[in-house]
Formats: structure tokens, sequence, C-alpha cells
């Protein structure tokens, strides 16, 4: 079990309950850095060009992307798969430690959470863009209609993935929300301006404080916090199925689902390290988010890493062991070698390979090179997508289908467009939300103490 | 409240000063009196200008923004006995364009044409069909390009008016004696000959020159020497045992190629039979008819001649006759030779030359071989070309030497496809008088007078013998859709006869047809009842005796001074030699403003929207060139820059361009797309000649071919199976062990799908299809498929429910090619159904794989999960925006489409749904019958328009029906059977006739 005795403190700097909420508002007394400002105006820039390949997508229709009759899924299917992969793992860390009861996570799980909120929203966009008839979109809803009594199709992963996705959302959103309230009530009590108030004070639910508020908080969270700990890994399996139920060489697979939550863990926890390293080296909060965090967080990263390279090892395997020739083409002469291995091998390098690296404690302890992974992990994750998609796609049973696929600046565009959303979605969150969560850090603080 | 007062007035309630009471009244009688009131422009209250203004503006707002379209949609008030709305309407007629026949039948719903399906009662063309004749119903609603009237000087005039001037023009030049010119495309149609006989006979001074930009000027003048007839021969491939085609096309283009195929596939056919023929073919480019042979040798041009001798050398030895020393021919053929010899009266040679010497050498083979009476027919012979070259050149040297008046240019367009296009355009500037028919602008109306629009074939009386005695009329099926006149109407009129064409026809049927046959007799009434007859068949044919017996007399003394003039013939110089070939969607141009041609690939190359210039992928290794360089093709006189594509097959240091495009004036869809190759066709010999001498340079730039396949290779994977006929004698499942190891092995843990009724399966021959691409255009506009354009092409997205792959194996100079065509599979166990969020692709009792379009959301999920991507999306919207901008988007065009066929809209997954609407037609009115549907009754329209008829249709369930036959054959298999996808669709595997050890 947890002794902090052998880990060293959580917390480090001696802090006490005012210092934790001080140094946690900081950011939201005061006006940003010219960063904050320039940051802002680089996602607005984003945005924009999102928003113009958007207005392209539906005014236009999907032909203004580079799809073509083989490749009908593309950077719009591997982008949703890749921001709810990222957005996995701000929910996966935050459950799975809450499960484990592991206190480290009080300094990382809000910032986390809020990622995964956001790339939630950023993947949904994919999907919906990317069908057709973007206004009849609501037929996948199962509801009473007035289309004949006409059902859907239970059948297919593409309705699960809609209900997996919505309540992962939905419950995600709440979970994180609801381990705020506590801290927003603090911003609203310690808040001068009255405008601020009035806002924090509306969206705290009129928290007091109270042993019974406390209570509840914590009932609503470990009930969420379970039934969450079934989404995480349904939402990420159930996209998994899209791919593991069809019938295209590279595609059907069972051991996708496993294979996509693990992916997605990995690519999730890079992500978080990425966020935390930049919290870090920005607020100044090395005391909350120590050294020993990013190590532990490493530390996972090798063990997932190792699982990914035995599936991608696994996947050769069985390609080879079928003896099916659609299967030893796509992975023998489609991925490994052919016109997409460097997408390949910049996946096995990025996921399976450089990881490993973080064996060596030097390595884990050198933030810019811990930086540098996790964005090489993200990188790779993004390829993992594309290879499945892409080798897939492009050359499947017929050689006549047989095509090639770039991507044109609208797919890029709305790419890039949530990638704008997310980073200002993070940035308002470092501006007017207490980025950790203080009532858990000082929970964690208080037990230090105690020792 | 206390009364304040204005006046002493009205404190006192005086008359004439009541305001209360006179507001009262204005306001009862506001329609009436005030108004008056208001115009006299007394007693104007502020509340009734008000009221006024109020009302008024907002009746004149209703009114003008209630102005709802008005869509006339008016019911019959009594209606025609034979118009029903929604049901179908069927009349025989004829497809007839220069050189170009087919026998038809036209579906009409509510008075419009919307689709050409093949006449059976034609013995010609048996039901077939291409893809021009299927297209052309498109032309007819070409409204942005068919001339609306007459033209004078491209202004409008009248009928009257050009008749007023015309007939006084052509009286005086004939009064002095000028001359006059009827320059015209082939004409099969014995009335319009006597038009121009009676032409003749009002203008004596009148000379008729026939024109075909695709000459057989040669083989008439062949046969005029060697026999004493100038025709072009009847053919009987299905007689032939060993075909042996020197660059003719005949399966593509060649003469009469639904006659031909059809009778090609009888042959290949394996329905009980243990033996087909064997088809050898020497050819420079790769064909249509190149890709079925059996054998062939890519040659060059050039070396057709010398083969040619030293095969009639090889045969002379056989006949015991002494051979003549000629130097030998690159290949050796004196394999060739044997089984020729031992095929006698039972083999084919052609040749596809328009060369006078190579026709007569040609002629001297098949005499030599007894083939004359047996596979090649002289009694009965083609009319379909009568154009002879000589006659053209003289006509284009008279006008530039200003010895022609008067022009009068019908169906044909030298300005564009004359090899001296500019001499004739010279000419045209000489005359007093010249005239067009043309139906629209093209580049030679553009320089004429006077043009004179013709109907549409579709809006003409007209008739047909496109062989001797097999007669064929040509009804309307629509009412003029613009002020328009029959060619031979204009003519009739010009000549002082005042008949309408319509009442020429029958009489000339009356007088010279009527009487040919036996079955009406009746004083009276016989021609009636024999012309109804006639009419509703669309065609007559004269029962004539077999014609085997007449021997026809060989001038042998012609062919040495032919050979002598082959082995004297001299390359020009130039580093390459050209071929020129018309392609199965264009031909010589005249549809190029066709979308659906354009968009329909070749069926070799792949290519859309495009000429090229074909090079051997070996010889583009050794000069560096790639798919898409542009290079210069250039020889002595004429340049132009196409880009490359590497033809595998094509002959080492030869190049190939097809005809009948880079048209200037063809319209929107046509104009300037690829490059005219007609300059380089050269005359010589007397003839044009389709083959010349150039240079090729690259320049350095890039073009994007728009190809509907890219890889050319089956990756040893079980797509087109095939065995040889040996092979199959001995086993009849060769080739075909992977289905029966299926059989065996297919383990499901689910129940077997159960159909109820029907089970509809479609069965495709291999052997018989030839690829030629009618039924993809059938398929279009039977399904209401849209044309995406180049760009999009490009982009891989062409929307062709039936696409025809096609593979090569074995080498690269000289692969086999295979063609497969593939629809929706319609699968019993379909991966796409369950993937589909919203069920909008669900499985029909009867086995169809429905897609139900407005359902579909356009996830895009079933064409990923389609193993055979016969799936299409709507990426834009195809069907209406002005981008697509090509017959859909203008209410002309839009009458072509199938009104029994949704359009589908932007966002929409489509495909091959077995031609359901048919299904449903013709259950519903076995249902009205109270009968069982006949197992030949449903017809999809691709198993329609097959002019191989390669395609079964069916009800697997009737194990009597041909398609369950079909699908019990030893040679049938299913694509992808081993991922248990159970397709309702089977293919007959290919059987090639390549005797062991030889090659």
């Amino acid at each position: 079990m947890y002794n902090t005795e052998i880990r060293g403190p959580l917390i480090t700097g001696d802090k006490t309950f005012h210092q934790v909420t001080e140094d946690i508002c900081h950011p939201i007394d005061r006006k940003p850095g010219y960063w904050w400002y320039f940051v802002l105006l680089l996602c607005l820039g984003a945005l924009v060009y999102g928003s113009w390949a958007l207005k392209i997508t539906v005014k236009d229709g999907i032909g203004s992307w580079g799809l073509n009759n083989s490749v009908s899924w593309g950077w719009g299917i591997i982008n949703f798969v890749w921001w709810i992969g990222i957005g996995h793992a701000g929910t996966a860390f935050s459950i799975f430690l809450l499960i484990l009861e592991q206190k480290w996570r009080t300094s990382i799980n809000r910032a986390a959470e809020l990622m995964t909120v956001v790339a939630v929203i950023c993947a949904v966009h994919f999907p919906i863009l990317h069908i057709g008839r973007l206004w009849d979109g609501f037929f996948i809803f199962p509801y009473p209609n007035t289309r004949g009594p006409l059902w859907l199709n239970f059948n297919s992963p593409l309705f699960w993935d809609v209900i997996a996705i919505f309540a992962y959302f939905v419950a995600s959103s709440l979970f994180w929300y609801v381990g705020m309230i506590p801290d927003l009530a603090t911003i609203r009590d310690r808040t001068t301006s009255k405008i601020k108030k009035a806002i924090y004070g509306f969206f705290s639910f009129g928290w007091v404080g109270s042993s019974q508020d406390w209570l509840r908080l914590e009932t609503l969270n470990w009930l969420i916090g379970g039934l969450i700990a079934a989404l995480v890994v349904s939402v990420h399996s159930i996209v998994a199925l899209d791919f593991a139920t069809s019938i295209l060489p590279g595609w059907h697979s069972t051991i996708f689902p496993p294979y996509f939550v693990v992916g997605a863990i990995l690519s999730g926890f890079a992500m978080v390290i990425t966020l935390m390293i930049i919290i870090r080296k920005i607020y100044k909060l090395n005391d909350y988010i120590t050294d020993s965090h990013l190590n532990a967080i490493c530390k996972i990263l090798i063990f997932i890493s190792l699982i990914m390279g035995t599936a991608y090892a696994t996947e050769i395997f069985i390609a080879w062991y079928s003896d099916n020739e659609y299967e030893m083409f796509t992975f023998f002469h489609n991925r490994v070698t052919g016109d997409y291995n460097k997408a390949f091998w910049v996946m096995i390098l990025s996921n399976a390979i450089l990881p490993q690296l973080f064996w060596f404690k030097k390595i884990r302890k050198n933030l810019t090179i811990v930086f540098i992974i996790s964005i090489c992990i993200n990188i790779g994750m993004w390829f993992e997508r594309y290879v499945i998609v892409v080798t897939s796609l492009t050359k499947d049973f017929f050689p006549s289908n047989w095509t090639d696929y770039s991507p044109t600046g609208v797919e890029v565009g709305l790419f890039v467009g949530t990638f704008g959303f997310f980073i200002l979605c993070i940035l308002l969150f470092f501006r007017y939300l207490p980025m950790i969560s203080i009532h858990e850090v000082k929970g964690v603080l208080k037990y230090k103490i105690n020792k | 409240m206390k009364k304040y007062w204005k006046s002493i007035e009205e404190k006192d309630k005086q008359p004439g000063f009541d305001d209360g009471e006179k507001m009262n009244e204005s306001q009862k009688d506001f329609f009436g009196e005030t108004g008056k009131d208001l115009s006299s422009g007394n007693n104007v209250t502020r509340r009734d200008f008000l009221k006024v203004c109020g009302y008024s503006v907002t009746a004149v707002t209703l009114v003008a923004s209630c102005e709802a379209p008005v869509n006339k949609a008016i019911p019959f008030l009594i209606r025609p006995e034979e118009v029903i709305s929604g049901v179908a309407n069927y009349y025989a007629s004829s497809y007839v364009d220069g050189n170009d026949y087919c026998s038809i039948l036209v579906k009409t719903r509510e008075g419009r044409p919307i689709k050409i399906e093949g006449n059976i009662k034609s013995s010609v063309t048996k039901g077939g069909t291409t893809a021009r004749v299927q297209a052309s119903i498109l032309s007819l609603y070409d409204e942005s390009e068919r001339l609306k009237g007459p033209l004078h000087k491209k202004n409008k005039t009248t009928w009257e008016h050009i008749d007023e001037i015309v007939t006084p023009l052509l009286l005086s030049v004939n009064a002095q004696s000028g001359k006059i010119v009827i320059l015209s495309s082939t004409i099969i149609s014995p009335s319009t000959k006597k038009v121009y006989e009676d032409f003749v006979k009002t203008y004596p001074n009148t000379r008729i020159v026939y024109y075909d930009a695709i000459s057989a000027s040669a083989m008439l003048m062949a046969n005029k020497n060697s026999f004493g007839q100038m025709v072009i021969p009847g053919y009987r491939f299905e007689c032939a045992e060993i075909i042996v085609s020197f660059g003719a096309d005949f399966l593509g283009t060649w003469l009469s190629p639904i006659e031909f195929t059809r009778q090609y596939v009888q042959n290949r056919k394996l329905d009980g039979k243990k033996n087909m023929s064997r088809h050898i073919q020497f050819e420079t480019g790769l064909s249509l008819t190149g890709g079925n042979a059996d054998e062939r040798f890519p040659i060059k041009p050039s070396e057709e001649g010398m083969i040619l001798i030293n095969l009639y050398n090889e045969l002379l030895k056989f006949s015991g006759t002494s051979a003549e020393s000629v130097p030998t021919s690159p290949d050796n053929i004196k394999l060739l030779a044997r089984d020729l010899w031992a095929a006698r009266s039972k083999s084919l040679v052609l040749s596809g030359s328009n060369d006078v010497s190579i026709q007569t050498l040609v002629n001297a083979i098949n005499v030599l071989l007894g083939n004359y009476g047996k596979t090649i027919d002289l009694s009965v012979p083609l009319y379909i070309k009568q154009g002879i070259d000589k006659d053209m050149e003289d006509l284009v040297r008279d006008m530039e030497e200003s010895n022609i008046d008067v022009l009068i240019i019908n169906n044909v367009n030298p300005a564009y496809d004359y090899p001296e296009a500019d001499k004739f355009v010279n000419g045209l500037r000489n005359l007093k008088l010249s005239i067009s028919f043309s139906g629209t602008m093209d580049e030679t109306t553009s320089l004429v007078n006077y043009v004179c629009p013709d109907n549409h074939y579709l809006e003409s009386w007209n008739d047909a013998e496109p062989k001797k005695g097999f007669f064929s009329l040509v009804q309307p099926a629509i009412n003029r859709l613009f002020d328009t006149r029959a060619s031979q109407e204009s003519l009739l009129r010009w000549a002082g006869k005042d008949i309408g064409f319509f009442d020429y026809i029958q009489q000339h049927w009356e007088n010279n047809i009527y009487p040919l046959q036996n079955e009406f007799t009746a004083k009276e009434s016989g021609f009636r009842q024999f012309w109804i007859k006639s009419l509703q068949n669309g065609v007559f044919e004269v029962p004539s005796a077999p014609s085997a017996e007449i021997q026809h007399e060989f001038n042998v003394s012609i062919v040495q001074p032919a050979i002598n003039k082959i082995v004297n013939q001299k390359i020009e110089a130039g580093e390459f030699e050209l071929q020129l070939y018309e392609n199965i969607a264009l031909g010589n141009g005249k549809q190029a403003n066709n979308p659906w041609l354009q968009e329909l690939p070749d069926p070799i190359s792949k290519v859309c929207w495009d000429n090229y210039v074909s090079i051997s992928p070996r010889h583009a290794a050794e000069t560096g060139l790639d798919n898409g360089d542009m290079v210069v093709v250039s020889s002595n006189l004429e340049r132009i820059e196409l880009p490359v594509l590497l033809q595998p097959g094509q002959a080492y240091k030869t190049i190939s361009i097809p005809l009948g495009y880079g048209r200037e004036n063809a319209g929107k869809v046509g104009n300037n797309v690829g490059k005219n190759a007609f300059r380089f066709c050269k005359i010589k010999y007397g003839n044009i000649q389709y083959n010349n001498s150039i240079n090729l340079i690259k320049t350095g730039e890039k073009h994007l071919l728009a190809l509907t396949q890219t890889h050319h290779s089956m990756e040893g994977r079980p797509i087109v199976r095939e065995t040889t006929l040996d092979k199959y004698i001995i086993n009849p499942s060769s080739g075909n062990e992977m289905h029966e190891k299926q059989q065996k092995g297919a383990v499901s843990l689910y129940n077997a799908p159960v159909h109820v009724g029907y089970h509809w399966g479609l069965s495709i021959d291999l052997n018989a299809c030839t690829g030629c691409g009618a039924c993809i255009i059938a398929c279009q506009a039977e399904n209401n498929i849209p044309v995406i354009g180049k760009e999009e092409v490009r982009k891989r997205r062409i929307m062709h429910w039936m696409r025809i792959d096609r593979y090569y194996s074995d080498s690269v100079d000289n692969p086999q090619v295979y063609q497969i065509p593939i629809m929706c599979q319609h699968c019993d166990n379909a991966p796409c159904e369950n993937v589909c969020p919203v069920a909008a692709t669900m499985h029909s009792y009867e086995g169809l794989n429905h897609m139900t379009y407005n359902r579909c959301i356009g996830t895009r999920y079933c064409m990923t999960n389609c193993p055979y991507k016969v799936r299409r999306f709507n990426w834009y919207a195809y069907t209406e925006a002005t981008k697509f901008d090509s017959y859909l988007n203008s209410d002309f065009g839009r009458m072509v489409l199938n009104p029994d066929v949704v359009v589908r809209s932007r966002g929409v997954v489509e495909k091959c749904s077995l031609c359901v609407q048919r299904i449903q037609e013709s259950k519903a009115k076995a249902k009205l019958e109270n009968r069982l549907l006949a197992d030949d009754e449903i017809k999809p329209a691709c198993m329609q328009s097959c002019p191989a008829k390669a395609i079964t249709f069916g009800n697997l369930n009737n194990k009597n029906s041909n398609v369950s036959k079909k699908f019990e054959d030893k040679r049938n298999y299913h694509l992808l059977e081993e991922i248990h996808v159970l397709p309702s669709v089977g293919y007959l595997l290919k059987v090639r006739n390549q005797p062991n050890g030889r090659t």
C-alpha cells in the first residue's frame, strides 16, 4: 500500500493550507502574461482556419475532403480516434488512481479531466462533420419517431459509439465539474469582484463546506467514479469495434479493443505529461506537480508502451500465422514495407521504442527529454490511427480499387481548428478555474502533516 | 370630464362641423365613399391616410411575396389511349448515325424518351447495343448545344425564308450548269438515298460524295478489284474456328461491332460445349479485341503487310502452288499458316487497314482458305461504310479550285476530321452557297452560310438497311423539341417535291420493300398491315435463301502487284510509328459533347475525359517517360501536345492516339477535351491512312490523367479465374479448385439465409464478356447515375454502379488481359448491412441488398466495409450543383431521368440495385395477370444492353432457371467467396484457347 515514507512528500515546500489556496488561485487573481494573449491569438487563428474548413465541409460537402470511393474514411476518422484516445486518459487517470487510492493523483487529476472533456468535444466534431447528410444526423439517435416506426440498427458499432461517447462525455464532464465545486466556492469566497462572486457563486451551487456537503460530494464522486471506470474501458473498446467488426484486412482483428484502450491510455498519459510540464513551467507549481509525479507517469508509460509493442507484434504475427493472403499483404506489403511504411515505422518508434528510454532514471529526470518523448508519443499515436485507417483502405481486396489518399486543406483545417479549440479551452481553464484541485491537495497535505 | 371646444360652431354642434360623426362614417364606408374622397383629395384625415397606406402596403407586400412558382402539372383532359401515367411505352426504332447502326426500342415515360434498349427482333443486332447507342438518348436533350432553328450566317431565320432563298439559288446554279455537291456521311437509309436521287433528278449537276471520317474505302476498292463488287462483305464469326485479325477491332469499333460481338461469343461461350474458336490478333495498340484474343502479337503498322505476305506465301505452299520468295516477316507465322490451313473454310482473316494492297492480300488469303461463302458472305454485304476517300479528295480539290458552287453537308464534319481540313475549310470560302444539316454548331457548320438543323434521330422518321435485305425503321419517340426539320424534308422541298418524308418513306416501302415479302398480300390493306407490323417490330428482314452457293470470281492477277506495292513501301522518316484509332466511347468524335461517353473509361486504358499517347513501358523506360508526362507529338506538318500513358501490350517503338477528341465546337462538355489527332491522318495510296511517322519530345510538364484504375495486377489473387481449353476439356472445373474447396469447407455458426419465393441472382460469363462497356452506360441511363467530370474522376470518385475491372498478367510487353464486370454482389451475408447505424441498407426477402436513400445519413461505414468497393458516395451535390454543369442541372437534361429511380442527393451512398424497379414492375405485371414470372422476364439494364449476352439474371430458388443452371456450372465461382459473404452474383471462369506448348 501507499507509503509516503518511501515515496517522500507528495507536495513539497512545506505548504500551509492558506499557501496552497494562494498558490493555486494565483493565476486566477492576476492578469495573465503576454504569452497568454499570444497563444490566445494563435488559437483564434487556428479557429478561423477551422471555421473556414467547417463552412466548406458543410456548405459544399464531403467532396472537399481528399476521400474517394475506396478510402472513404480518412483524416476525419483518424482524428476522431486520436482525440478520443487523448480524451481517454484524463478520466482513466483519475478513476483508476482513485480506485487504487493513489493519492498522488490529486495534483494532476483536475487538469487531466479537463483535457478529457475538451478532447472529447474535439473528437465528436469529426464523426458529426464526416457524415454526408449532417442535417439528418439525428437519425442516429434511438427515439420514437414518425419515420415509419423506424428504429436503428442495433448491430452497428457506429451506434454503440454514439451511446458510448455520449455517456462518456456526460459522465466525464460531471466528474470533472463535481470535483471542482468546493474549489469554485473557494474562489467565490476569496474574490472581491461582485461579478466574479456572482458567477462563481452560481457555479458552486451554494457550497458552504458543511460536513453534509462534503459527505455528499464524496459519495457522488465515488458513484460517478465507479460508473466511469466501466465507461473508460467501454468507450475506446467500442471505437475499436468500429474497426474490429468490419471485414477489412488490418481491421478485422479481435485484439483491437484492448489494444485501442491501451493505446488511448498511452496517448492520454503522454498528453498529461505534456500538459503538466507546461503548467509546472509557466505557473511554477513545482511543489504540487513534483518530479516524483512525472517520474511515476513515466514509469507507467514504460509499461503501457510495452503492451503496445506486444500488440503490434501480435498483429503482425497473427497476420503471418493466419496465412491469409489479404492480411499478409496489408501487414507485410503495405505497412512494414510499401507505400505507407514511413507511417508504420514512426508509429513503432514513437510508441514502442522511445518510451522504453524511461527505463533510465536520468532520462526520466530530464524534463526536456520527457517532454519531447511525450510529444513523440502523441504523434506516434496519431500515426497508429493513420496506419490502421489508411493502409487498410487504400489497398484492400481488389487491386483495381487501390488508390492513394492525401488530405486536403479542408481536412487539415478541421484538425487545426480542433487544436485551436483544445488549446483555447486550456487557456481559459488556466485563467478562470483552479487548475489543481485545491481541496484534494489539501487532503494530501494534511496527510503528510499528520504523519 | 370637462369638454373643451375649438370654436363656437363645434360647441354648438352645427352641421358640417361634426368631426366625430364624419370619422365614423368614413370608417363605415372605408372602401366606398372615402376612397372617392381620397381621390378627390378632400377631407383626408391623418388616420385615413395611415389606414389606406397600411392597407395598400400590406396588400402589395402580400401580393408580391405570394408569387409561388407555377408548376404546370396539367392533367390530360382526354387521356391519349397509349399514355398511362407511370407505365412506360416502348417504340421500336433504329439508331442510325453515319456508320453506327443499332435496332432499338425507345422507352418513353409520359411522352419523353428515357432509355434505349436493344431490339431482340433484329437479327443483325439481336438486342445488343453499344455504349454510344445507349448514350445517344442524352444528346436529344442537349439543349445548350442543339440548334433551336434554322440559321443564316449564324443569325436566326425561318424555314420559309431559307426555302425562299435556297430553292431559286439552286435553280439558278443548276441553270448555269454550276456544280452542286451533297457531301454526306454513309447513308444506309434506302429512302434517303431515293431522296438524293430525286434531288439529283431536279438538279442534274449534283454530285453525291459519301465521306466517312473513319473510312473503309480501301476495303471497298479492294473488293471491287478482287470481285468486281464495291461492297463490304458480311461476316460470320460464328462459323469461324480460327479468327486472325490484323488490327481490326471488330469487338469494339470495326464496322458492325454489335453484330460481330454476338457472332464471336457464340463460339466463345461454353454452355455444354467443349470447343471454342481460336482468336489471334496482330495489332499495334492494345485494343478491346486484342485484349480478348487467345494470342496477340504486337506489331508495328508497317509490319502488317509483310506478315500478310508471309502468311499468304506459307498458305500457298500448303495449297501446293509454288511460293514466291519474299522478305521474312518479324514474326514466324508458319504455325499460324498450318492451323489456318487445317481450318480451311472455317477460318477468317481480317484487316482493319485502309490500304488497298493489304485488303487485296487479305482477300487473296481468304480465297485461298475457301472462306468466301462460308465465313465471309459477299451476297449479304454490309452497307455501314460507303465512303470512297478518292471522291472526297477530288471534292476538296474541286472546292479549292472553285469548281463547286453549292455544297450541302449532311452529318459530316470534315473541318474537324478530314486529314486535310485546312484545304477543305479554304474550299468552303469559294462556294456560292453552303448548307449544313447538322443539328449542332460543329466545326464545319460554323463555317457555312445556311444551317438547316436536322431532327435528332429520336424525333425523326427514317429507315435503314445496314446489311442487304435487313431493313429497319426509325420512328419518332417524341415531338420535335426545337424548330428543326428532317434533312430529307429540306432536300425534297428544294427538289420541288411537295411530300413529307414520312409519306415518302411509306411510298418507298410500298413500292420497293413490300413486294419483297409474301406474308401480307391483301390487296387493299396488305401494305398497311405490313407497315404496322414492320413498325412494331422495328425491322423487316427479307427471308432470303442461304446464299452460300454463290461463288464469286476472284481476280488473282491483282495479288502480285499488291505484294509488290507492299514490299516497295517505304517507311517515312520519323522516330516512331503512330497508329490512330477510334476508341469505344467517342468513336469519330461526333458524340463528343455527350458527358456519359466522355466519362466512360476506355475498356483497356481505363482513362476517361482525355486522349493520350500510348507508349510501351519498355520504350518509356528507355526514354525516361512516365505516366502523365506531356510530350509533343510532331510529324512533318502537325504538332500536338498530349500526355503519355504507359500501355502494356503496345508494340515497341510505336505510339497510339485515340481519335475523336480535341473538338473545338462540340459544346460545353466536349470542347477542348484532349487534342485532335485527325490531323495526323494522311492521304496515301489513295486512301486515308490512320498511321503516320512521328517524333516525340518530352516537354517536362505533367498532366494528371483521369484514370479509374491505377493498379493492373491481380497480385496473384483469385479474382478472374482462368483455365485453358485443353485443361477444361479434361476437367471442367479446372482453374476453379478453390470454389470446390470453399463449398466443402464452408461452415457457419449461423443458419443459412432463407429466401422465400424469389432469390435473385446474376451470373456473368467471363468467356462471353468482352468488356465493351455498353452495360456501364445502360446502367447510368437506367439508374440516373450522375456524371462528375474529369476533376472528380481524377480523385477516384466515379459514380458508375457497374464498373469493368481490367487486369494484366504475364509480360508487360504483351500481357494477357482480363475483363471482369463488377457491380454490387448482393451478398446474402452482406458486410455492409450490419454496420449501417441507421439501417439504410437492408437485405430483402428476395436476397437483394437494398439501399434506402432517404434513410442514409452518409457515414460511409458500408463503403469501407464493402470488400468489392462497389458503393458510391455523393461527395457533392452532383445532380444539382452548378459546378457539375453537364446535364443534370438543366430542365432539358433532367428529362432523361428515369422517374422510377430516385435521384440521389448530396451525402448519400448509392449502388447497384439489380434494377429493383424492373423487378418490381415485372412482378406487379405478373401478379395482375395472375401468373408466375417467366424465367427471362426480368432483364436488368446491364443484361439488356449486353451485345454478347454475357449476363444472366433470374431466380436462384427455381432450380430450372437459367441462372441456377449457370450457378451449377463447374466454371461458376464467386468473388471473394473465401470471406463468406455469400454473394448472389456468380462468374463463369475464363477459358482461353491456348494450345499447350505454344506461344
